[in-house]
């Protein structure tokens, strides 16, 4: 039994995205499943009926028609409750569903019999990467809110010097570097703008710095570990708050655009960019508040509007950043959905396979077996690895440093003193039973490691090779034993002796050639 | 006079090797270095065929011209990336003649001591310094001479076996016999049982039968070691040829060889420290062969390792300003050194910085990646050492791996538990980008997983080195 996946039109108001690309169709139908599309579904999104039917898509008049077709259906935004209703036993929704907010929808759709996969509770570990969907809008929802911005400003992001006078270039502030945060800076210093950004989460600032933004620092005893929280911020104490805000006040005057994207998950947005810092903004200059669903960042954010303030400045609180870009945001959405699907299709061969023992799957089932299966226990890695307690490398006083300093000293001599007794020790215990002669031959060694032990330790590193084929060749000195031996009068003897010189002789012609031609090789550029 | 002669020459010779070896502190001043051995050794050579070792000297010199031939034939012909084995060949060379000297020493000493005296007075050269010797010094030369047979033959086997495991004759994983390291225990408890008999009877029974225990511990003892420790193994034999050389410069009384024993055997001992440094690991626990256990469980890695295509590589390449290579092991193997070296000319010629890092240990031979690169004409500035580079790291565009793993295992810092937690490693996961080209996905010598394949800015360059340096190549402008 092959399974079909459907996708109606969406129903909320201003929606185009759709769950379905033709591309993706293509990709699912390979996974062995079959694909069904609502009729008209994909136009707003710029995805023609035709379009879908050549990628071998087969339509359905109504919505009504296609919950009744397809056994999973893939939606963007989270069903109506007349949509819920339509579900049956055994079909599978596959969409954002913010479970802990709509938890009326939840149960209705557990009452239902269906299965629930919301793709907003995807955790966050690297292998879910490819369908974690809110990654993916806020990639675009950061694209998009730069480009409002712009939309919205009178000026060149790219300072200039022209004929016809000076621009100087826009400063961009963002607030909150999440996805949509990083997205926002990319693409304002790809346009040209300095670009200065902010997060309460320090380790963050490499990759603020990597995509081309100043790290607004702030100077704070107390910092946030983003990997307890799975790599979202944690609220801040009030403390830290006043003095971000002191620090935004300070910056609000200088900064043309400000993005600001602050979200904790599962709580109203902080309010970051008060009243008096969008008075303190030159007239002209523009907010764009990407947490403008949850409130906003930004006190005078109106949801889903666009005002502006008495002293000129614009603040956009739309909603719907992706969507405005709907041919984009649906590719990208429906390759999350065709991800999930192929998880769901491990065999690849049309059967899904609800596996709850799997972290992703498991935590992004909500309502599966008519039980509802939210909120799911933690995830079995950590999202990102822990981060180690940082040693504090204390200042040292000048003090502190000399009496160290001092002390090593006293170590290290005292550690030489000790082997240089140890050593004569030994030697005189060996002189006291050693004849004479041996004692000339001992001295004579010792001072050879020495001097060994000293010239060996500045030898490069790189010259390593050439060194060990060098010793090779002079420890082929023994030849000189064999030589002396080899005038005896016992066969036995000349014969040992002869091998050995003709040991040595290959040692020490080889030895030194390669050495030699090794060493040509250096070249310097 | 004569006597005095060949001492003159040698003080000249000696002081002609130290100056060799410290000549080696610098890539220009080696290239005088090794005349200085050439000709100290020339000079030990006719000083002794002249002096003490004039018997049959018309051999002596036809003997070495013989193995002089060989050894150039031999020089003129390796392969750089051949050099860990010939070295290896090398030292049992020395080890073995170690042996036959100290064996011929043995049957001189006897036939001496049962002439009368009036035929001792009658002797010459070596077996004149014999008849000269008393009581004590006899017992001290047998105590000499034994060592010198038992370093030579632990260097003899040891150097077979790691020749034929650098040359893949044998297999390079470690191996030991049943019963482990008290096997070797045990042929060394032999071996000093052999030397307290021998030292008290002076017959050649005792002295054969430790010669066969030398040998099995050498066998044994470097069959126990693993191929990427070969290192350390190398440097260790290094050094045995060394000691071996003094040990018989002691028995026949001859200051030349002990000086020369002496500086071998310090230089492969400190070459071996570093390398064991290199490591983090004891010099016991390199030898005893393996890793130790895991003081717990590893950490689990998160993530998959990403493939990318010679494509993806060259645009990486292309944008890049800054780029650091990390050549190990596999770069030797698949004798990519020459791809890399042209790779490195087309990136340099385009304006782009072009760094090597190297590992101390990478490779099988302390120094092995420079001879490498430099056969390559990869000119030598722009080869650092880990310690001068692993700082750049952070503002490097592309760090390509080229056949290295555990010497960029970043479970060595982040890990506690890893078996090579410790261990110094190039930090070239802090580069924007890393690129691995690694054959498959197997682990390396260590059987450790390597996190940084698993790393979000790495990418794997899947293929033999050589084969995916060479579909780069024409894509780089």
């Amino acid at each position: 039994m092959t399974v079909i996946i459907g996708a109606p039109k969406e129903t909320g108001n201003g929606e185009s995205r759709v769950a379905m690309t033709p591309e993706s169709a293509v990709l699912l139908q390979k996974l062995g499943h079959e694909c069904v599309v609502e009729a008209g579904a994909g136009a707003l999104a710029g995805f023609s009926d035709a379009a879908y039917e050549a990628a071998g898509v087969k339509l359905v008049k109504t919505g009504a028609a296609l919950f009744k077709a397809a056994d999973v259906v893939a939606k963007v935004r989270p069903p109506s409750t007349a949509e819920a209703k339509r579900l049956g036993k055994g079909q599978t929704l596959i969409s954002f569903f913010y479970p802990a907010q709509n938890k009326e929808l939840l149960e209705l759709c557990n009452k239902q019999g269906a299965t629930v996969v919301a793709m907003d509770m995807v955790p966050r570990i690297s292998r879910a990467q490819k369908m974690d969907a809110l990654s993916s809008m806020a990639n675009i929802a950061g694209y998009r809110a730069v480009i409002e911005a712009g939309n919205n400003f009178g000026r060149f992001f790219t300072g200039q010097v022209t004929a016809a006078g000076k621009v100087p270039p826009a400063k961009v502030l963002v607030v909150g570097a999440g996805v949509a945060g990083l997205a926002a800076i990319g693409t304002a210093t790809s346009l040209g703008a300095i670009v200065h950004a902010f997060d309460v989460r320090p380790e963050v600032a490499e990759q603020i710095e990597s995509m081309g933004a100043n790290f607004v620092f702030l100077e704070f005893e107390e910092t946030q570990d983003g990997a307890a929280t799975g790599g979202y911020a944690a609220p801040s104490s009030p403390e830290f708050r006043e003095k971000q805000l002191a620090k935004f006040r300070e910056l609000a005057p200088e900064m043309d655009i400000v993005i600001t994207t602050a979200l904790i998950p599962g709580r109203d947005a902080p309010k970051l960019w008060t009243g008096d810092m969008v008075e303190a903004m030159k007239p002209g200059s523009v907010v764009v508040d990407l947490a403008a669903e949850r409130g906003g960042n930004c006190d005078m954010t109106v949801p889903d509007e666009k005002v502006v303030s008495d002293n000129g400045v614009t603040i956009i609180g739309y909603t719907d950043f992706p969507s405005r870009m709907a041919a984009q945001s649906s590719t990208l959405y429906a390759n999350n959905i065709r991800h999930m699907m192929a998880d769901l299709t491990p065999e690849k061969d049309g059967r899904i396979v609800h596996d709850m023992g799997d972290d992703v799957i498991r935590g992004a089932t909500v309502s599966h077996g008519g039980e509802i299966t939210f909120p799911p226990p933690p995830p079995k890695v950590q999202a990102i690895a822990a981060k180690k307690p940082k040693e504090k490398a204390r200042e040292l006083t000048v003090e502190e440093r000399r009496a160290q300093e001092v002390a090593a000293f006293r170590a290290q001599t005292r550690s030489q003193v000790a082997l240089l007794t140890i050593g004569a020790a030994f030697l005189l215990g060996i002189g006291l039973v050693a004849p004479a002669s041996f004692m000339q031959h001992f001295i004579v060694f010792v001072l050879a490691v020495f001097i060994g032990f000293q010239v060996i330790w500045n030898v490069s590193h790189s010259l390593h090779t050439p060194l060990m084929a060098v010793t090779n060749a002079i420890s082929s000195i023994i030849i000189l034993g064999a030589l002396m031996q080899i005038g005896s009068g016992s066969f036995l003897v000349i014969l040992l002796a002869s091998l050995s010189i003709f040991m040595a002789g290959i040692n020490i012609f080889g030895g030194f050639l390669v050495t030699r031609r090794m060493l040509a090789m250096f070249q310097k550029s | 006079m004569e006597f005095g002669f060949t001492t003159a020459a040698y003080v000249v010779a000696a002081v002609l090797f130290i100056l060799s070896l410290g000549g080696l502190s610098g890539q220009e001043s080696a290239k005088r270095a090794v005349w200085y051995g050439i000709v100290g050794m020339a000079l030990a050579v006719l000083a002794t065929l002249i002096g003490p070792g004039s018997g049959l000297w018309l051999l002596s010199v036809l003997l070495i011209a013989c193995g002089g031939a060989i050894g150039v034939y031999i020089a003129q012909r390796v392969q750089m990336t051949e050099m860990p084995q010939l070295v290896a060949a090398m030292h049992s060379l020395v080890g073995l003649a170690a042996v036959f000297v100290g064996f011929n020493a043995h049957f001189e000493l006897g036939r001496v001591l049962a002439m009368s005296d009036e035929a001792r007075h009658a002797l010459e050269g070596f077996a004149a310094v014999l008849a000269h010797k008393t009581a004590v010094e006899q017992s001290i030369l047998r105590v000499e001479l034994f060592l010198g047979i038992f370093i030579g033959a632990v260097t003899f086997t040891g150097s077979v076996i790691a020749f034929g495991k650098l040359a893949g004759k044998v297999t390079s994983k470690a191996e030991k016999l049943p019963g482990g390291h008290m096997l070797n225990a045990g042929a060394a408890a032999l071996s000093l049982i052999c030397l307290i008999w021998y030292f008290n009877t002076g017959g050649f029974f005792p002295l054969f039968v430790m010669t066969l225990a030398a040998l099995f511990i050498g066998y044994h003892l470097i069959m126990g070691i693993g191929g990427a420790d070969m290192p350390v193994v190398v440097s260790m034999l290094n050094s045995y040829s060394g000691w071996a050389a003094a040990a018989i410069g002691f028995s026949l009384g001859n200051d030349l060889l002990i000086v020369t024993g002496a500086l071998v055997g310090s230089s492969g001992a400190i070459l071996s420290y570093i390398m064991c440094k290199a490591m983090n690991r004891s010099f016991v626990s390199v030898i005893l062969g393996g890793f130790g256990n895991a003081a717990g469980p590893a950490q689990a890695i998160e993530g998959e390792q990403i493939a990318i295509d010679a494509d993806g590589v060259a645009a990486a390449l292309n944008d890049a300003d800054s780029i650091i290579i990390i050549p190990g092991y596999g770069m030797a193997v698949a004798q990519a050194q020459n791809a890399v070296s042209e790779l490195t000319r087309k990136l340099r010629a385009a304006g782009k910085t072009v760094r090597f890092a190297i590992h101390p240990v990478a490779g099988r031979l302390p120094g092995h990646m420079n001879v490498l690169l430099a056969e390559a004409k990869v000119p030598y500035d722009i080869v650092l050492e880990m310690d001068e580079i692993n700082e750049d790291f952070p503002a490097t565009d592309v760090a390509i791996v080229i056949g290295s793993n555990d010497i960029v295992n970043p479970a060595a810092q982040e890990d506690p538990n890893s078996p090579i937690a410790g261990m110094p490693v190039l930090e070239c996961w802090k580069a924007k980008q890393v690129f691995v080209s690694k054959r498959g996905q197997g682990t390396g010598y260590s059987g450790i997983e390597n996190p940084l394949f698993y790393k979000e800015n790495t990418r794997m360059f899947y293929g033999d080195a050589k084969a995916s340096l060479d579909s780069l190549l024409p894509k780089i402008d």
